[in-house]
């Protein structure tokens, strides 16, 4: 049989579509002090228990229910509000959106109408700011925009914070929140798995300090990849970790799941999560963890 | 005649489709077969050892098919736990503290979805995979020879040079699982498949791969040892090119072969 082996042969350059999410346009400009994901109204019923809270007490409260202490999912500027001292953080890449690379049907418009929804371009927050003092380079994912799934934008943004990083020496910080990679980018969200944790991997090879904090919840391809990469790993309690979804698990082996599977706590007690931390105390510990790891920009600068 | 997408799948599928071990036999000689990750145990999904391709040692990783339901129960279906991917990642560290290039051959429906797979942390073993790949001082090619699925396809991915068999699918999710998740029906899996641009010749287009391994009329499994000669010469030319290159330069090739996307 006469078969060319190189039906293909290396780069095809010339057919590379561009990939790279471009900047444009907000959809529409957010007013200052408007955050999206508060929740309306004056009261709030907690889904856990049912109890009726002020929605003012709940955001007082870190979003957390005073009786039982459930914890709402929180947007992903309210997390940063939470954590970065006031004032001190500068967002990057805001107007990042995708170019949609597969053309998906429909991707399109649920993406402008979620943009306006969340006020985001796409589900993640960016940036550099201070914790008690301290200079990071945070990102914040952002679970009310489709369920923080992780596609072009996310995967380009966490790549371009892990690259300044290393530029500026500094640590990072990432919150996730995420049911996976985003369906409607296709194989190019599977493919930033592998950008990101490239960047994660450049970035630890620099000796800095990388730190994730898994809240509600963290599955799929996100697990699989830079939230399972931090030097340091945190919880919030009761979140849900995993890499499949316990449905996906449970239709596979047809059995029930044991109760408290793939909640941060299961974690711990399996070996891969460090440390669960209540949401008040998450500041200050992330605090701490940075001022004792403070000598890191400076002691390597002073090597070079 | 154009075949679509979703008559690759079915095709990328097919039991009598050449498997992992296949190639490893018709392309190295002296395969000695390793085992285990040294934490755990022994994943029979995925089989891994050293070998020589024409003269060079090399370390070569695959996910493998079995033939009949049997085989398949032995190889969990080619979904590997995460003790395949640590078995696989310790080889690899190994291949590069000995200076040998990694050959790896994609075969999976995806990583197992379990309790004990979870318990022991999947996710941490694909992300440690993703994560050292990209910094081995030593050449790495893959080939997805048949289904590339999902994080359980790319943990063996991060290579220098990526290809795919002419009929070979490389996706983020099955086409059902697709097709449930975004249009609430597994029927739909047919439309799922087209949509989602899994192909090998999608993917080339994309840039995303390096290039398209051919295959005889009809599909690999018609003249295996065609395709496995196919896929030496493209990975001799490969290997003798990136061998050549300073490591540092291999490394940032490496990077940037991702970072693009
Ligand atoms: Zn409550």
């Amino acid at each position: 049989m006469n078969l060319n082996p190189f039906r293909a042969k290396k780069y095809a350059i010339s057919k590379i579509y561009r990939t790279r999410p471009q900047e444009i346009e907000r959809p529409r400009d957010i007013p200052e002090g408007e955050r999206p994901n508060v929740p309306q109204g004056i009261m709030t019923k907690c889904p856990q228990c049912g109890y009726m809270i002020y929605t003012k007490n709940l955001t007082k409260n870190n979003k957390q229910c005073q009786e039982c202490g459930y914890y709402f999912k929180i947007s992903a500027y309210d997390r940063v509000t939470m954590i970065i001292d006031d004032g001190t953080f500068e967002e990057y890449d805001k107007d990042l959106i995708t170019e949609d690379p597969l053309g998906f049907p429909e991707y399109d418009s649920k993406l402008k109408r979620t943009q306006i929804k969340t006020g985001l371009a796409d589900g993640i927050v960016t940036g550099k700011g201070k914790i008690h003092g301290i200079e990071v380079m945070l990102g914040v994912m952002e679970p009310a925009f489709f369920m923080g799934s992780m596609g072009t934008v996310i995967g380009e943004k966490l790549t371009r914070l892990f690259e300044q990083a290393i530029a500026e020496r500094l640590p990072v910080i990432v919150f996730t929140a995420s049911g996976g990679a985003r369906m409607q980018e296709g194989i190019f969200s599977l493919m930033q798995m592998a950008k990101v944790s490239a960047a994660v991997a450049k970035h630890s090879e620099a000796g800095l300090l990388y730190i994730t904090v898994l809240t509600d919840p963290t599955t799929g391809g996100v697990t699989a990849s830079f939230a399972m990469l931090g030097d340091i790993i945190l919880a919030e309690p009761g979140a849900l970790i995993g890499f499949a979804g316990p449905r996906v698990i449970q239709q596979t082996i047809g059995q029930k799941l044991p109760e408290g599977f793939q909640r941060s706590e299961f974690l711990l007690e399996h070996g891969f999560v460090d440390r669960i931390v209540p949401r008040e105390q998450l500041k200050q510990t992330l605090g701490t963890i940075l001022k004792l790891h403070d000598n890191l920009g400076t002691e390597a600068k002073g090597l070079n | 005649m154009e075949i679509t997408a979703w008559e690759k799948v079915k095709l990328a599928r097919m039991s009598v489709r050449p498997t992992g071990l296949d190639y490893i036999n018709q392309i190295l000689d002296n395969f000695i077969e390793f085992h285990g990750d040294r934490y755990y145990g022994d994943d029979h999904a995925i089989v891994g050892g050293i070998a020589s391709f024409g003269g060079v040692p090399v370390t070569v990783i695959a996910q493998q098919k079995g033939r009949n339901t049997k085989e398949n129960i032995v190889r969990n279906f080619s979904m590997p736990h995460p003790e395949g991917y640590r078995k696989a990642l310790r080889l690899m560290k190994q291949a590069e503290k000995f200076h040998r290039p990694i050959i790896c051959f994609i075969d999976t429906p995806g990583a197992f979805c379990g309790i004990g797979a979870e318990e022991r942390g999947q996710g941490e073993a694909i992300a440690s995979n993703l994560a050292e790949m990209i910094l081995l001082r030593t050449p790495i090619l893959t080939v997805v020879i048949s289904e590339g699925g999902s994080g359980g396809a790319l943990a063996l991915g991060v290579a220098d040079r990526v290809y795919m068999l002419e009929h070979a699918i490389y996706a983020i999710l099955s086409p059902e699982g697709f097709a449930s998740i975004l249009y609430k029906d597994a029927s739909k899996a047919e439309q799922a498949a087209e949509d989602m641009k899994l192909t090998a010749q999608d993917l080339l287009n994309f840039g995303i791969i390096d290039g398209i391994v051919a295959e005889p009329q009809g599909g690999a499994h018609n003249d295996p040892q065609q395709v496995a000669e196919n896929i030496k010469i493209i990975l001799e030319n490969d290997l003798k090119e990136l061998l050549e290159l300073p490591v540092d330069q291999l490394l940032r090739q490496r990077y940037q072969k991702f970072r693009k996307i």
